[in-house]
Order: structure tokens, then sequence, then C-alpha cells
């Protein structure tokens, strides 16, 4: 396949995951804002952090005065000068899907064409809180359809698993950057705090990767910080998790790899993180600092990243 | 001088619509031509409101598919839908095979004549063009001196544009020998009318334009230089997705089954052509390049293009690789060279040409430039290439400024012109707003010459002027198409 | 007289710039005026370097580096003896017919200012080399000899609205006029040796027109001259960007910063050493197709 072909595949991927992860991030700040303050909502403090959990805020302060309701949203949905906002992704995730049209099946264009075509009638829009979660809804129907074309449809061979790979590398990346942002608040001391924000800031997090049900079927306790972090990090079962994204890496690098006849640093670098990975308990991770933890796996994950498209994409 | 045009279905020769209305009254149901009698009987017989609901189902398709033609430019709105007219265009079997003899001397011709003029010249030494035409001309590529292209051939694919003016009058208007596009028409016209009009198929012996992908495929392969695998790898280059025929380098690529690359896609080394894929760099045989020359090579030529492939003209010389068509072609479809063409045909096959030119005026010829001037009013004239920028005159639809103004323009630098008569180009029955009405077509088919063979797709991409009276079948004038059928017996 | 050349082109690269390929059109031929004797192009990183020859006649190395290089050097250096020939250029090979140098090129078409200029610098003259010495006269006249404004991709219409250009833009201005006067005439880049000093900033350009009855004849509108035994003839072409002495391409690199050398000296003298070293420097912007060696 084209070097080219595999990277608009991937960064389509990566961008249409990226899309439903903005849409997670923003409807999660949505809840918490909506709650009266002495029960967890915090106004700026929930944008704040949704600003810090998306990235990109280098790029925001130029552009707004205040961090607030109003301009995160804006920022984070329908700013052209944001690159991750969700109208970006959608739109660079399209042009990607356009230069690759006859690698895609018509089920996947489809789906990421009329997302695009559709996104114009939510542009412009003084939107209330509640037209706003609807149209949160819409993007995470999106990527829903996206990805289920994409699995329903494309025949397994390289290009499908080049999708793969662009949905668990962006995956982990997001999954890591929540614990990044919210860390302090998974950690042993603020679970002395006990208060009903810490509660909600854990549920949040668990909200934000769709794992709030997952985590009562998992562990079947009340919600613990240490929990969260080992869902979120080492649990193998859970979609969202780094764990789950590394085993999603090895497994489809390694199918290129026998494809191809050969393998490279990709695989190692996948290989390596995952093995750490199954090595690895909560408490461990706790010991040696959960935020320097984050931090390297960060580093790691983008190291793979820059690895794959040495490998196959440049 | 009111223009005679050819009917295709009722076979009158009769004067064109005026400009004030539609002509009189229509032909009766007698005079039609056996080749559309069974269309004629259908258009008469199917209710209105059946072509309407297959004409909107039509250009439903042509949407849902993508085929546009895109502006330049990077906006939506941009891109447009050529229309598709469903009544098809009908050639019988004796009128192709004449139309096929003729393009395939006209095409041979036009090989052996690149061959020559990039070799001995004897061409020129016999005084059968003169030199300067050549030798001036932008088109005429240095670097394609003295180089043996593979396997001889210059044009792989040409799109020779015929128009009719009578029962057995067919003229070649132009050769378009660079990277003529219009193809892929040709075959979604095709498609969409087995589609809609199943019934119609069973009525007629309609060849197939089907095979035209193979034998593309089979020509490109053919060409691949001796050095290749057994199995030669070839690529469509594309200047990308900004371009106007994007969707029929797409389209052709898919169905070839080959890769649709852009110059990024490729790299040279050691004269030799490799594209990078995800298995790591992959040698490419053959490129089927729909990239004008000046933009192939930035070290060669036009050192400020991002649409080409730095070394890929020394790959090529090298003789690594093939490129369709080859470079330099274009001189063959200058206006100028053009008018040569009755004596190139004879020069180089030593027959006379089955397919006549249309008459041309060579206004570097003193006798010639004379009668132009003094008959500007029923000419059109034409730039020929690298002439400066001075536009075209339709002199029938020009005004006395207009006129006056191209007079001096054409006394200033005679050398840059050529005029030829106005032609009424023949008409086919077409649906307009008020109905079914006669408009002018004309018809570009295809033609591929291989290593081994030439191939011709019997059909082509017939182009017709959808505004009442209009000569001008080109799409960014209001023009459409149709299917073109060659009746098989 | 035999002159001495060094020639060097630095390439740096902010990054490591890959897939580099450069077509060097910086080897001289021998003429009934000059002599090849010696002659070298050495590139200071691995690679291919393989020689042909172009459309024109002139020859040309195609150099592709191997790897990923932040800095380069092509570094030519030669000997070449020179004989007076009063401009008349013989014992030159020539591949193409004299026609050929009247098709319009890129920096060299003549605009409405330049037809107007070139049809009164030769006046009612008739003879053909009259007619041209009036033109070299002329351009040498009308254009200042002065290196400011003009670039590697100025045309000659743009220098001759500005007055004002450096040899290769009096050598477009010269073959625009030419052109416009039906005279087949051809850019020539190759080396000059000034008796004022040796150290220079580039190399030079003049031209050849085709007088009938006599063959090409060179002439030089920067210092509106014949060409001398101090011409050094390297390449030939329509205009510049056939001539250009390196054309080159890479992928990545960054900014490109693009310093030149040139040294030409009379090997027979005890030439005094110049102190102030000549160099002209340019920087080029991301993947360019390199073009930036105007010719002085």
């Amino acid at each position: 396949m084209l070097s080219r072909t595999a990277d608009n595949l991937y960064w389509l991927s990566r961008y249409a995951e990226r899309a439903d992860f903005v849409a997670r991030i923003l409807d999660a700040a949505l809840r918490l804002s909506a709650l009266p303050a002495n029960y967890g909502g915090t106004d700026a403090n929930e944008w704040e952090s949704a600003l810090a959990s998306a990235g990109n805020i280098e790029l925001f302060r130029p552009l707004y005065d205040s961090v607030n309701e109003h301009t995160v949203r804006d920022f984070l949905a329908f700013s052209p000068n944001n690159p991750s906002s969700i109208r970006s992704c959608l739109q660079t995730a399209r042009e990607n899907a356009r230069s690759v049209r006859t690698a895609l099946t018509s089920e996947m264009w489809e789906a990421i064409n009329e997302a695009f075509l559709h996104l114009r009638s939510f542009e412009g829009r003084d939107m209330t809180r509640e037209e706003f979660a609807r149209f949160l809804d819409w993007v995470k129907g999106v990527s829903l359809a996206f990805d289920g074309s994409a699995y329903r449809t494309m025949l397994r061979n390289d290009a499908y698993w080049f999708t793969r790979l662009g949905i668990a590398i962006e995956r982990a990346d997001n999954t890591a950057r929540i614990l990044d942002v919210k860390y302090h608040v998974l950690l042993p001391e603020t679970e002395r705090v006990g208060g009903s924000l810490d509660y909600f800031q854990w549920t949040t997090i668990l909200r934000e990767v769709s794992a709030l049900t997952a985590y009562h079927w998992v562990y079947r306790e009340s919600i613990k910080p240490w929990l969260v972090a080992d869902l979120l990090i080492l649990n193998r079962e859970m979609p969202r998790s780094l764990a789950n994204c590394y085993e999603m890496l090895v497994l489809n690098l390694d199918r290129i790899a026998d494809a191809y006849g050969r393998r490279g640093p990709s695989q190692r670098l996948a290989r390596g993180m995952l093995a750490k990975l199954d090595d690895l308990t909560v408490d461990e991770i706790f010991a040696s600092g959960l935020h320097e933890f984050i931090e390297a796996f960060i580093a790691e994950n983008n190291r793979l990243g820059a690895a794959i498209v040495e490998q196959y994409l440049g | 001088m009111p223009l005679s045009a050819f009917d295709e279905m009722t076979g009158v020769q009769e004067s064109g619509p005026s400009p004030s209305g539609p002509s009189p009254s229509g032909p009766s149901p007698a005079e039609v031509r056996e080749a559309y009698a069974a269309l004629k009987t259908w258009l008469d017989t199917t209710p209105p409101e059946h072509f309407d609901t297959r004409r909107s189902q039509a250009e439903l398709f042509f949407r849902r598919i993508g085929i546009t033609f895109a502006v330049y430019g990077d906006n939506e709105s941009t891109e447009r839908l050529i229309p598709f007219d469903i009544i098809p265009r009908v050639l019988t079997k004796p009128e192709w095979g004449f139309l096929e003899r003729g393009l395939k001397q006209r095409v041979t011709a036009l090989n052996m004549f690149l061959a020559d003029i990039y070799g001995p010249q004897e061409c020129i030494k016999a005084g059968i063009i003169p030199g300067d035409l050549v030798y001036r001309n932008p088109h005429y590529r240095l670097e394609m001196r003295d180089f043996e292209v593979p396997h001889g051939k210059y044009v792989h694919i040409a799109g020779i544009d015929i128009v009719r003016t009578g029962e057995d009058q067919f003229f070649v208007l132009e050769d378009n020998a660079r990277t003529p596009s219009g193809v892929s028409y040709m075959l979604e016209n095709r498609e969409v009318m087995l589609r809609l009009f199943p019934e119609l198929f069973s009525k007629h012996r309609v060849s197939p334009v089907e095979a035209y992908p193979d034998a593309l495929l089979a020509t490109l392969r053919s060409l691949a230089p001796m050095s290749a695998a057994r199995d030669p790898t070839v690529v469509l280059l594309t200047p990308g997705r900004f371009n106007s025929a994007f969707y029929e380098h797409s389209f052709l690529a898919d169905k070839l089954g080959v890769d649709l690359v852009e110059a990024s896609d490729l790299f040279t080394k050691d004269d030799v052509v490799y594209m990078r894929t995800t298995e790591g760099p992959r040698r490419v045989d053959v490129i089927y390049r729909r990239i004008d020359d000046d933009f192939l090579d930035p070290l060669v030529f036009r050192p400020d293009s991002v649409l080409g492939v730095p070394g890929l003209m020394s790959a090529y010389q090298s003789g690594s690789v093939t490129l369709a068509n080859a470079v330099g072609t274009g001189i063959a479809d200058d206006k100028a060279v053009y008018s040569y063409m009755p004596e190139i045909v004879r020069f180089f096959t030593g027959e006379e040409p089955i397919l006549h030119n249309v008459p041309t005026w060579r206004c570097r010829e003193k006798d010639a430039l004379s009668y132009v001037l003094a008959n500007l009013g029923d000419l059109v004239v034409k730039e020929v290439n690298g002439s400066g920028g001075y536009g075209m005159l339709v002199g029938p639809h020009a005004t006395k400024r207009e006129i006056e103004e191209f007079g001096r323009k054409l006394r200033h630098a005679p050398d840059g012109f050529i005029a030829q008569p106005t032609l009424a180009l023949s008409t086919c029955p077409t649906f307009v707003a008020s109905g079914v009405a006669p408009r002018h077509v004309d018809l570009r088919p295809f033609v591929l010459s291989g290593a081994d063979d030439i191939r011709i797709v019997p059909g082509g991409l017939t182009r017709v002027a959808l505004k009442e009276g209009s000569l001008v079948v080109n799409s960014s004038q209001g023009g459409g198409t149709k299917d073109t059928w060659v009746l098989d017996g | 007289m035999r002159i001495r050349v060094v020639h060097e082109t630095v390439y740096q690269y902010d990054s490591p710039a890959r897939g580099l390929i450069q077509m060097l059109r910086l080897t001289p031929r021998d003429h009934d005026g000059q002599h090849v004797r010696a002659w070298r192009i050495e590139p200071t990183v691995d690679g291919r370097l393989s020689r042909r020859e172009d459309g024109f006649g002139n020859i040309v190395h195609v150099f592709s580096a191997d790897g990923a290089e932040e800095a380069m050097t092509i570094r030519v250096t030669g000997e070449v003896e020179t004989a007076e020939t009063h401009g008349v250029m013989r014992g030159i090979s020539e591949w193409l017919p004299d026609p050929f140098y009247l098709r319009e090129s890129r920096f060299a078409v003549a605009d409405e200012a330049i037809r107007a200029f070139a049809d009164e610098a030769v006046g009612a003259s008739i003879d053909p080399l009259d007619r041209l010495h009036r033109l070299l006269a002329g351009v040498h006249q009308a254009v200042d000899y002065a290196p400011g404004p003009t670039g590697a991709t100025t045309t000659a219409a743009e220098a001759f609205a500005l007055r004002k250009g450096v040899g290769q833009d009096l050598a477009h201005v010269f073959i625009a006029a030419a052109r416009h006067l039906e005279v087949p005439v051809r850019y020539v880049s190759g080396y000059y040796w000034r008796p004022d000093t040796a150290e220079q900033e580039a190399g030079h350009a003049w031209v050849e027109a085709r007088v009938p009855d006599l063959g090409w004849v060179g002439f030089d509108p920067a210092h509106g001259i014949a060409v001398t035994e101090a011409h050094l003839r390297v390449a030939i072409g329509l205009d510049y960007l056939d001539a250009a002495p390196v054309r080159g391409s890479r992928t990545g690199g960054g900014t490109e910063t693009m310093t030149v050398r040139v040294r030409v000296d009379d090997a027979r003298a005890q030439a005094p050493a110049q102190q102030a070293q000549g160099a002209a420097q340019s920087q080029m912007q991301g993947q360019a197709q390199g073009l930036a060696q105007a010719q002085g």
C-alpha cells in the first residue's frame, strides 16, 4: 500500500477518535457545571480542566479573554483556530478521507462526509446547554457510525490495520491526558478529604472514558481513586485503558509485520510497553509516582507514534 | 451565411437553428435514419414523466459517485456536474469502421512524426513541415532529441476530436496528444444508461465500451522498459485532488487496479523511480501521468513545480521507466502542426489520409493571410501554441470592432495564428427545457497505442452544446455529454 | 591566457536534508578559443556523480547524495587556456538548428518596453553585425551593471524596468531584444577574469548571437564588449534556466543557507592576493528546488 494512503487512513481514524474524545470531555464538563456549587459544580474550574484535558491551551490564551463555559465550548467544539476542535477534527478526518476515497468503503466515506456536511447546521448558533448536549451526542454518534462502518465493511488487510493503529494510539493518548490532568484527585492524600467534590471528580473521569458502569461491573464496590487508576491504566478488559490500547496496538502491528514479513521498531516499542503494563500493579505505580508514570507514558506513546510514521507512513 | 447542419437522426441537411428561435417544424417519422429508428419510436412512445424520472435518477447517480468537474480551487461549491443527456448518440457499424481505420492511420502517423522530429527529422528535410514551426514550439522538448523512447511509441493515449458535417463527412478538429481526459464519462455514461434503460439495450446491439480499462492496462504494461520485471508496476500520477480531472484519475486508477500516486509518493534514486509504500520503496516501471510536461520534473522543466518528481527526467532518459504519454508529444497537438497533418499522414504512411482535416489557413503564408484578413467575419481564427496569449476570434459571433482589433493583431504577428471556416457540426436529438430538440455534437474517441498494437474501444465521448445554436461543446461553456453507441450490425 | 577557477558552493541546512539531487552545469568544453587543461567537480558528501549531455550539448553532472546531510559543498577547480578570437566562436559542435534560438523563453520575454527599446537601439542600420553592436551598446547603456535588486529568477522585463541588474539580467534583456529583432541568440554561463580582483561573488553571464556568414558571436552586455580571452565559456541555453550552474532539490532540511565563492585568476600572473573574500549568501526555505545562484 502507498505510504500516503496508510498515512491518510491512520490520521482519518485518529481525528475521528479525537472528535469523540473532545465531545466526551465537553459532556463531562457540562454535567459538572450543571450541578449546584455545593454539590460539586465549581464553574470555571471544570471548564479549565476540560481545556487542560483536551490540550492546546497555548492556542486558547491569545484567542479568548477568560476561561468560562462560553469560551471553552467555542474553542473545543467549533473553533477553526484549534486543530483539535470537534469541527477541525471532522474536517481533517474528511480531508484525509477524500484523499483516499477509493481505499474506503462507501459506508465509511458516507459516515464522515455526511457528518462534515451536517456539522454546518450547528455552526454559528448560540446553543442552549440542552442543544449543546444534543450536539455532543450527535458527535459521539458520528464516531460510532464511522468506527462501526469500518468494523463492518472493511477488508481485514493492512488498510484496516492502519485504521486500528490510529484509533489505539489516539485513544491511549486521550486516556493518559485525562489522567495527567486529574491525577491529583486520584492521589491517596486527597482521599482523606473524601468529600462530594472528589466523588464527582472521580465519576467525571469515568464518564469521560465511558466507564462508569464498567467500573461497577469490574470492582463491585464504591468508587475508590486507586481502582479508577487501575481500571484506566491496567485493566485489559476496559476498552479505553492504556493496557487495552496497547493490546490493540500489538495485535495490529503484529498483523502488519506478518503480512509484510518484516518487524521493526514499532513492534518492539509496542510489545515493550504492553509487557511493562502487564508487570505493573497500581500500588507500584502510586509508589513511584502516578504523575511521573503518566508523563513517561505519554512520551513513550508519542515515540511509538513517531516510529509508526517512520516505519510505514513516511 | 447560414450554416447547413446535418441531423444525425433525420439525415436532413438543413439550415441550423436561427438565432431567433427553433427551426420551423420537426421532421416527419418517415425521415429517420435507420440507426435511430428504434430510438425514435422509443422517444415517441414513452410518456414524458418516465423520462423526467430517469433524468433525475441519472443526475442522482452522477452526484452519488461524485463524478464532478472541479473548477480550480478548494471550495466545495466549485464542484460541478456536467449535464448528461439520456438520448444516446448512435453510429452505425460501417461508420465506426471508417472512423476506426482513419483513427489508426492518424495515430500511427502522429507517432511516426514524433519519432522523426526527435530523431532524423526527415520530414523537415523533405520540406513537409517548416523547421522553425517545430524548433520554435515550446512543446518541442530538447530532452527528447535522439532519445529512443521505450518501444518507439510516443502518444500512447490519444483523444482525437471528430466532427461530422454530413452523411459521409467526418473531420478531425483536434489531436489531443498530451493528457486527454473524458474517458471516465464514456464509461460512466454507459453505466448509467445500462441501469436506467436496460430495455433499450435489448432492442439494439450496442458494442461494449467496458473493456477500456483492460485495454488501457494492457497498453501500459506492454510499454514497460525491457529492464522491468515480468509483472511491471504501473502507477497513475495525478496532480492531486484539486485538479479538475481528479475524479477521472481516481476512477481510472481504481478500474485499472493500479496505485494513484502524487509526486510526493515518488522519488528517484540512481535513475530509478520508486514509490513509497508501507513495505518500503517499490520500483515503478510505467507511469501513466496526468501531469503536463512542464510540471513533471522541477530540475528540468519549471523549477517552481511542486507537482513533479525531481530526477524523473533523468530516470526516464536512462530508460528505467516509461512515461505515458512520452514527454514532448505536445508538439503533435499544436494547431499550426495540425494544419500539416494531411501531408504528415501521406509522408509517413504513404497513404491518402482517411480522415480529413478541417480546411485551415496558415496566416504565416502570405496568400492565406490576405484571404483571412478579407474574410474575418466568416472564420474562426485560433492562436497556435506559444505565441503569447492573444486569444481567438469567432468571426460570425464577433462585433465589427472586435474584428477590426483582431485584424490588427493578426497583421502584427501572423505566424501566431491559423484560421478555419465555421463548421456546422452535426446535430442529435437532445432533451432541453421545451422537449426534444436537435443540438450540435462532437466526438472524442480514445486511441491506445501499445508496444504491440493499437486498441480503440468502439465509441468515445460525445459532447453536446446544450445552448440552442451553439457550436461550443466544452463543459466550461454549457456543454453536456451523451452516451455514444456503436451498433454492432 | 591561462584562467584558473575555484568555485565553491556551500549549503547548510537547519536539519538534515535527504534525497539531495543536483544537476550541475559546471564543466566547460573545448572550442577554438579555449582548451580545458584540467577540471574537477568534488562534492564533499558521499553520493553518485554521473555525467551526461543535455539537449544543448552542455556537460551535466547529476549528483545524488546517499544519506541525510547537514551541509554540503560542491567544489569546482580547473584551469583553462584561452585565446582572443574577437568574439567569434569557432570549433563548437552545434547541436541545434539556428531557428531554435528564436524560441521565446521564460526569463527573456520581450515586453512592449523592450521591443520599443530594441527597435530604437538598432535604428535604421541593416548590417546584421552592426545592429548587434548597436544593441550591445544600447543594453550596456540602458541597464546599470550593478548588484542589488535582482535575483536568480528576475525576468528580462523586470530588470529592464529597474534599469539595473547583474550579468544575468543584462544578458536576458539583450536576448529578449535580439529575439524580437529575429536574431537567433543564446545565453552563456561562465567565468570572467577581472583585472582588478580575483575574488567574485558569482560566475558571469553573457550572450552569443548568430550572425549570417560569421557564425556565433559572443557579446558581454555587462561590460559592453565582444567576448575576449578573459571569458571562460561553460554552458549555454535559451536563458538562465537552461544553463544554470546548479539546479537542485531536496526533502526536508528546513532553511537552507547557500554561500558561493568564486575565485578567477590568471595562472601565469603573480596575482597579488586580494584580501577581501568575495562571498554571496542567500537563504531558501523548506523543500526548495534550488535556483538561487544568480550570475553576476
